[in-house]
């Protein structure tokens, strides 16, 4: 009888599950894999970091819709995987990502490169496991991609000892998932759907507050759909951009912290608030008693926990957000005259939120020092018909990005919204670009958080892939600088990056292309060189460095008590 | 207020940290948890004694439930449950008039005398936590040298004699 390894095992098993991509990066426990891969034909691409790897399969995961899948040694390798898992549990992101662990015989004797890597990974992954013997490695692999990719999906590890990969078993038996205790809702209740439709169909100020789970369900067509038929504005998370056009009338924008004056004001105002695949997260509420607070409130989320954890609901709908829009727009159809009743029945409403659109636009000024925020604008201007996917990294940049970008698809924004991890946007873009080799992928980054990632310019430059880094190079932490100036007397400490590279020389000593722009008229020269650059180039744009992210709603303050301009 | 929740887990390596550091990640309290297999080698039950409001005891049940290896949870109230606790006392007291007056209140509490020595006594008491409280509180005077408590187990009661 043949006898097949574990680390073949594995590969055989990741091609049925139709992996194509794993990032990686070897080492002594995990020599056996690498040593097969030649193999099989999914392809390998090495990072230069493993935190880089998960967060490239993050990137590869939230652009195409597929588990991405990261493959790391014991130890180190696998410790320097728990930024990228919390990032992806903290966004829902589905991930599985393998580890080296030391052979099970020498587990708990602080062997070397041993680390308790299921311990510390408990809290920031959905589920992880231990495989023990050979002969549960196809099963544990194949739940792993199960949980990941079902019910809300979320990143899994799958710890490997270095004598499971390297161990024989005589054939493979094929054993499917079998978890007793892992059955997500996807139907949404008919009744609490029916009750919810009645209540939006009386509000006089509805709105639709929608998170990243309307992306992550890929509903956000029956989104638009529904909010088009009903007339009713839509304002996004910062997860959630992209999930409905911000080129409709009806798109207020993102809401929260750094949300628009209009998106904020609706959402105060509202007297019935349809919360879809968003979570209520303090960023977006602000003082929570003050949130919606004469709204009622039905919340859609696939999650049970979701719900009334921070904000009491009234109609809550446990299931897949995708099921209850269809629901929903199967109920519109059967009532379609009371439906035209309705959408042409709230104008005043509409009025006012048109209002407050024109009372307190996102705005700067541009003058001799390039703005930010001119920046994202022409980044978005020259983009325009080229469906990029935009990545970020965190602080300023991001929001700018957020606020400043057009968007208009799903699964083209790229950005650790719950974890806010710095460093995330070069290997998510990275990812992306791996994804769609073809489209324009664009990391908006910071001076500061660039550099916790940097190494990553050896890897795109190494495979080719594309990605364009654009940095708003304030000289500044300039997030952390903003909160200092606002709430602690300009008090700037610890936030210069006076000490910073030469980005150019940086990227040039990468062989990546490097560009730089200081004055406002370079500004599209050098973005227009490098969006037809046909390799990785880095974009080194000096912005004015004490430039704000407004309006800003100051933490734990309701989220109608916006600092504006 | 105190709740009494049941929890049948997958018998599997890991299963009771994952529980235990739900709890202390999100801050939840765990007043006492016990553990053991079932008739069904594969499944473990627990019995968890926490509390707060009602809005956290419906977060901890929904949170529990999210745990892949969580099979079943169940919030016991009170008219529905059936819970005991067991203690085991040992106490230093010689033979003499202290001691007759100490098994005489263990009598009261049906406990019973699991060792009788020359100088120590090791006790068994078995009831509602109310019970095993108010024994306590009445036997706190004799010098207990140690004590060791299990926590609660429960077990819904069959509804139909509700
Ligand atoms: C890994 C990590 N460390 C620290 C922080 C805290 N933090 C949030 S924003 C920020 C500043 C980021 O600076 P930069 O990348 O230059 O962006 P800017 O705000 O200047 O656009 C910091 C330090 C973080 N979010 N992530
Ligand atoms: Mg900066």
């Amino acid at each position: 009888m043949k006898e097949i390894s574990g680390a073949q095992i594995l590969l055989e098993v990741l091609q049925e599950q139709g992996v194509e991509v794993v990032f990686g990066y070897p080492g002594g426990a995990v020599i056996n894999f690498y040593d097969h891969l030649p193999d099989y034909s999914c392809r390998h691409f090495l990072v230069r970091h493993e935190q880089a790897a998960v967060h490239a399969a993050d990137g590869y995961a939230r652009a195409t819709g597929k588990t991405g899948v990261a493959l790391v040694t014991s130890g180190p390798g696998a410790t320097n995987t728990v930024t990228g898992l919390a990032t992806a549990s903290m966004d829902s992101i589905p991930l599985v990502v393998f580890t080296g662990q030391v052979p099970t015989p020498l587990i708990g004797n602080d062997a070397f490169q041993e680390a308790d890597i299921v311990g510390i990974t408990r809290p920031c992954t959905k589920h992880n496991f231990l495989v023990k013997r050979i002969e549960d490695l196809e099963r544990i692999v194949n739940e792993a991609f199960h949980i990941a990719g079902s019910g809300r999906p979320g990143p899994v590890l799958v710890d490997l000892p270095k004598d499971i990969l390297a161990g024989k078993c005589p054939k493979r038996k094929a054993v499917k998932a079998s978890l007793k205790g892992y059955n997500p809702n996807y139907a949404g209740h008919p009744g609490q759907i029916q009750r919810a439709m009645e209540v939006i169909l009386k509000a006089k100020k509805p709105v639709f507050y929608v998170g990243g789970g309307v992306v992550l369900a890929d509903a956000a067509a029956r989104l638009t759909e529904l909010a088009r038929a009903l007339q009713i504005p839509v304002t996004t998370t910062l997860m959630g951009l992209g999930a409905f056009p911000e080129d409709d009338q009806l798109s207020l924008g993102m809401l929260g912290m750094h949300g628009t004056y209009r998106a904020n004001m609706a959402v105060t105002e509202s007297d019935v608030l349809v919360a879809c695949g968003a979570r209520f997260d303090d960023r977006v509420t602000g003082r929570v008693d003050t949130f919606a607070a004469d709204a009622k409130i039905i919340h859609v989320d696939i999650d049970p926990t979701s719900i009334s954890k921070n904000v009491d609901v009234d109609i809550p709908i446990v299931g897949d957000v995708g099921d209850v829009l269809d629901k929903m727009l199967e109920l519109l159809k059967t009532s379609e005259t009371e439906t035209k009743a309705y959408a042409g029945g709230h104008d005043e409403w509409l009025a006012e939120v048109a209002r407050w659109r024109d009372q307190h636009k996102l705005s700067y000024q541009q003058d001799d020092v390039i703005k930010p925020q001119f920046v994202v604008e022409k980044i978005g201007e020259l983009t325009r018909d080229k469906n990029p996917i935009v990545s970020t990294e965190v602080g300023q940049n991001q929001m700018w990005a957020a606020q400043f970008f057009t968007f208009t698809q799903p699964r083209s924004w790229l950005t650790s919204g719950g974890l806010g991890t710095m460093g995330y946007g070069l290997p998510a873009a990275m990812g992306a670009q791996v994804a769609f080799p073809e489209r324009l992928v664009i990391d908006i980054a910071g001076d500061g958080s660039i550099q916790m990632n940097s190494q990553e310019l050896a890897t795109v430059v190494q495979y080719n892939l594309p990605v364009k880094v654009i940095i708003l190079n304030n000289g500044y932490l300039g997030m952390v600088r903003q909160w200092q100036e606002l709430f602690f007397d300009k008090h700037y400490s610890s936030t210069t990056m006076n000490h910073a590279p030469d980005f150019v020389k940086l990227a040039e000593a990468y062989g990546a292309l490097g560009l730089r722009a200081q004055r406002p008229d370079e500004v599209e020269p050098v973005l227009k060189q490098a969006f037809t650059h046909p390799g990785p180039v880095v974009v080194d744009i000096v912005v004015a460095a004490e430039e704000n992210v407004y309006p800003m709603v100051p933490a734990g303050e309701a989220i109608s008590n916006m600092l504006l301009v | 207020m105190k709740h009494v929740i049941s929890v049948m887990v997958e018998n599997e390596f890991g299963v009771l940290s994952r529980i235990a550091s739900l709890f202390s990640g999100r801050g939840f309290n765990i007043e006492s948890l016990t553990v053991a297999e079932t008739e069904d080698k594969s499944i473990s039950s627990m019995t968890i004694v926490t509390h707060g409001d009602e809005n956290i005891i419906e977060q901890i049940t929904k949170q529990l439930n999210k745990l892949i290896n969580v099979i079943k949870v169940v919030e016991l109230t009170e008219s529905v449950q059936m819970a005991r606790e067991m203690v085991l006392l040992k106490f230093a007291v010689n033979s003499g008039p202290k001691r007759l007056e100490l098994l005489r209140l263990i009598e009261v509490y049906q406990g019973r005398v699991l060792e009788l020595g020359v100088r120590s006594l090791i006790v068994e008491l078995t009831g509602e936590r109310a019970k095993i409280e108010a024994a306590l509180d009445v036997l706190a005077p004799f010098a207990i040298k140690d004590m060791s408590r299990t926590g609660m187990v429960a077990l819904a009661r069959d509804s139909q004699k509700n």
